[in-house]
């Protein structure tokens, strides 16, 4: 992270943080309208959603006019690696969603973590990450008696 | 005296030997954990809560107090030997631990920060049993008002000592207080930005921001700059114990660690970072060799380190006696406490004596098992260092998603953690301090709540909170503190256009 010098213009990241933080303000703001129940006295629940309207609107105007100045410039990014962490979180989701248990949810998510941080002995990966997920759905559900969602792999113990 | 004798009745609670097996497990635990590249105490807490869940409150808030300091401690190994602090408060320690190391003085480094923390811990838990019988004694007169005073101040500061600039940090602080509206809104019953979603309705816990926050977010901001080169652990050379120069180098920093840490985590300020850089530019100035700083200078670890525990332990002054978490890691033990219906505050002292007083005497205990038990596995945590980056991130996301996974079984949950997560990411990417979110997202409905409960009482009057002087100083401390850096900086670009 470096300040650019000379670097002129608008500064797109903050500008769009800014604009992000003016529409959940808004929001936030639609939100409190509809709001039905009133307090007897003094405010009532809206109160506090209208002040953080007012806050985040507040500091989203702030980011736009930071905007306006050079500011930090964020490091090249690996978008391949983030990618694979974020089909690593949606295979553990898709398996809790499906009813498929958590043995095959931690399996897909631990290989391919492992896979985002350039491992590329995926098959290994999948062993090592079953057998690591499997160990702690019998910790968890036998030794500490948390249930853990289970599926086909799971009702075999 | 009250409090020596409710001390050594709490004593005799942490001594029974179930209560010892729990906080030997949480030592071990936490400083497991801890000692893994990228993860502070806070994450390290909000990691192992799941772990405590089917325990009594008392067994796992002593557990607790283990993973708390066993986290502190791991924090401050990984900084030494690997040169990755895992929270502000490390970074200090990094500093010259780190270059100790590399001159093949790991050991003594490793034993002045255990030895120093034990140190400033205990003088800080001594300061915590004194203190908070005071406190509570002045926090039941508090009225809702001086509440809502307190967290405005806790706000302001929270958001201006961490980060960049206030701007990042107020932001930071706006999505957190957005977070905290979330759900049904318990004065009234009224749903505030829930959507309809049903999960939603109670609201965002703590422990899956944290968690998203911190691990997934820091996972992916990780992969996404290639940090995964092995970065090896240096090895430890030659004798781990201090020498007696070393002893006599380090007791002093210790003592004046703990006297910066204590007070300036006791305040509902916040921050560890700001006394552990007291304490180093204290110990360089008061060095018989100055020039050494930089190079590896052992005071330069023993004070920083007795300062981040001294105001660790200081930081649980706020947090048990009026219910204010003033860090991460305080905030995701109140999340803990509040886990089993436990809410801390002056109340807690009366209605659950036993159980605080318990808990504050297995501080004392964790700070002893602390150190019999990890100076001489030092080898044991260094290995853990070894475990390749891959396995180790994908490691710490199981474990990140089984924890909210067994709180609460939901794609709707899953989903929150992934979300922030992503926001987690782009917060780091974008330089803006995590910790405020946190904070903001338990303080929020907190203040919220005060506030209308002052204002019901005054019936509607809001002249109520600056006609108490409680409140009407703590407002204004808060207004100073918020306006402040904004008034420094300009006089400081005045200066500078001067020039």
């Amino acid at each position: 992270m470096v300040n650019l010098p000379g670097h002129s213009g608008l500064h797109r990241p903050t500008a769009i943080i800014g604009i992000g933080l003016i529409a959940v303000a808004a929001v936030t703001w639609f939100d409190a309208r509809g709001m039905s129940i009133r307090a007897s006295y003094g405010v009532g629940a809206d109160a506090a959603s209208y002040f953080v309207a007012a806050f985040l609107a507040v500091l989203g105007l702030a980011h736009l006019v930071t905007a306006l100045r050079p500011g930090i410039v964020a490091d090249e990014a690996d978008w391949g690696a983030v990618a694979w962490i974020g089909l690593a979180l949606g295979g553990l989701v898709g398996s809790i969603w499906l009813g498929l248990g958590f043995i095959l949810g931690s399996t897909l998510l631990f290989a391919f973590t492992a896979r985002a941080f350039g491992r590329r002995a995926l098959v290994a990966d999948l062993v090592i990450g079953g057998l690591i997920s499997t160990g702690v759905f019998l910790m968890f559900n036998k030794l500490l008696q948390l249930a853990l969602p289970a599926g086909p792999l799971e009702r075999l113990f | 005296m009250d409090a020596f004798i409710q001390l050594l009745n709490g004593f005799s609670i942490a001594i029974a030997p179930m209560n010892l097996a729990f906080a030997a497990i949480g030592v071990l635990l936490g400083t497991a954990v801890g000692v893994l590249p990228g993860i502070g105490p806070a994450l390290t807490v909000a990691l192992l809560l799941p772990a405590t869940f089917k325990l009594d409150p008392g067994g796992s808030l002593i557990m607790f107090a283990g993973i708390y300091y066993g986290g502190m401690y791991g924090g401050s190994t990984t900084a030494i030997l690997l040169n990755t602090p895992g929270e502000a408060a490390s970074v200090v320690t990094a500093l010259e631990g780190n270059q100790m190391a590399r001159k093949g003085r790991g050991g003594p480094a490793l034993a002045t920060a255990a030895i120093g923390s034990f140190v400033a811990a205990l003088i800080a838990t001594i300061g915590l049993a004194f203190l908070a019988p005071i406190l509570v004694k002045l926090a039941v007169k508090f009225g809702p008002w001086d509440y809502f005073g307190l967290m405005l101040i806790a706000f302001v500061t929270v958001s201006a000592t961490f980060g960049s600039s206030p701007l990042r940090g107020l932001t930071s602080l706006g999505i957190g207080l957005w977070l905290g509206l979330i759900g049904i809104d318990q004065l009234t019953g009224q749903t505030r930005l829930a959507f309809g979603v049903p999960n939603l309705f109670d609201g965002i816990e703590v422990t899956t921001l944290a968690v998203g926050l911190f691990a997934i977010g820091e996972a992916l901001h990780v992969a996404s700059r290639h940090m995964y080169a092995p970065e090896k652990p240096i090895p430890i050379k030659g004798s781990i114990w201090m020498t007696r120069a070393d002893w006599a180098r380090s007791w002093k920093p210790w003592l004046r660690g703990a006297a910066f840490g204590f007070p300036i985590g006791a305040l509902p300020a916040g921050g560890a970072e700001i006394p552990t850089f007291l304490s180093y530019t204290t110990e360089r100035k008061l060095a018989k060799h100055p020039e050494e700083f930089g190079h590896g200078a052992i005071e330069g670890v023993a004070g920083p380190e007795a300062a981040n525990n001294a105001s660790a332990a200081g930081s649980l002054v706020p947090l048990l006696t009026l219910g204010l978490p003033t860090s991460a890691t305080a905030a995701v033990m109140l999340a803990g406490f509040q886990q089993y219906n436990i809410q801390p505050g002056p109340l807690l002292f009366v209605q659950h004596a036993d159980l605080v007083w318990g808990l504050i005497a297995s501080l004392f205990i964790a700070n002893v098992m602390l150190l019999v038990l990890n100076l001489p596995m030092v080898g044991l945590w260094v290995q853990l260092l070894k475990i390749p980056l891959p396995w180790l991130y994908a490691g710490i996301l199981v474990f990140a998603t089984m924890g909210t996974i067994a709180a609460n079984p939901s794609v709707v949950e899953l989903l929150l953690l992934s979300g922030f997560g992503l926001l987690g990411f782009l917060m780091r990417r974008y330089d803006y301090p995590v910790a405020p979110v946190i904070v903001g997202l338990i303080l929020g409905p907190m203040a919220d709540s005060q506030l209308r409960r002052a204002l019901q009482m005054s019936l509607g009057d809001p002249m109520v909170l600056l006609q108490h002087p409680g409140s009407a100083a703590m407002i204004a401390i808060a207004v100073i503190a918020l306006v402040a850096p904004f008034v420094f900086k300009g006089l400081a670009r005045f200066r500078q256009d001067e020039d």
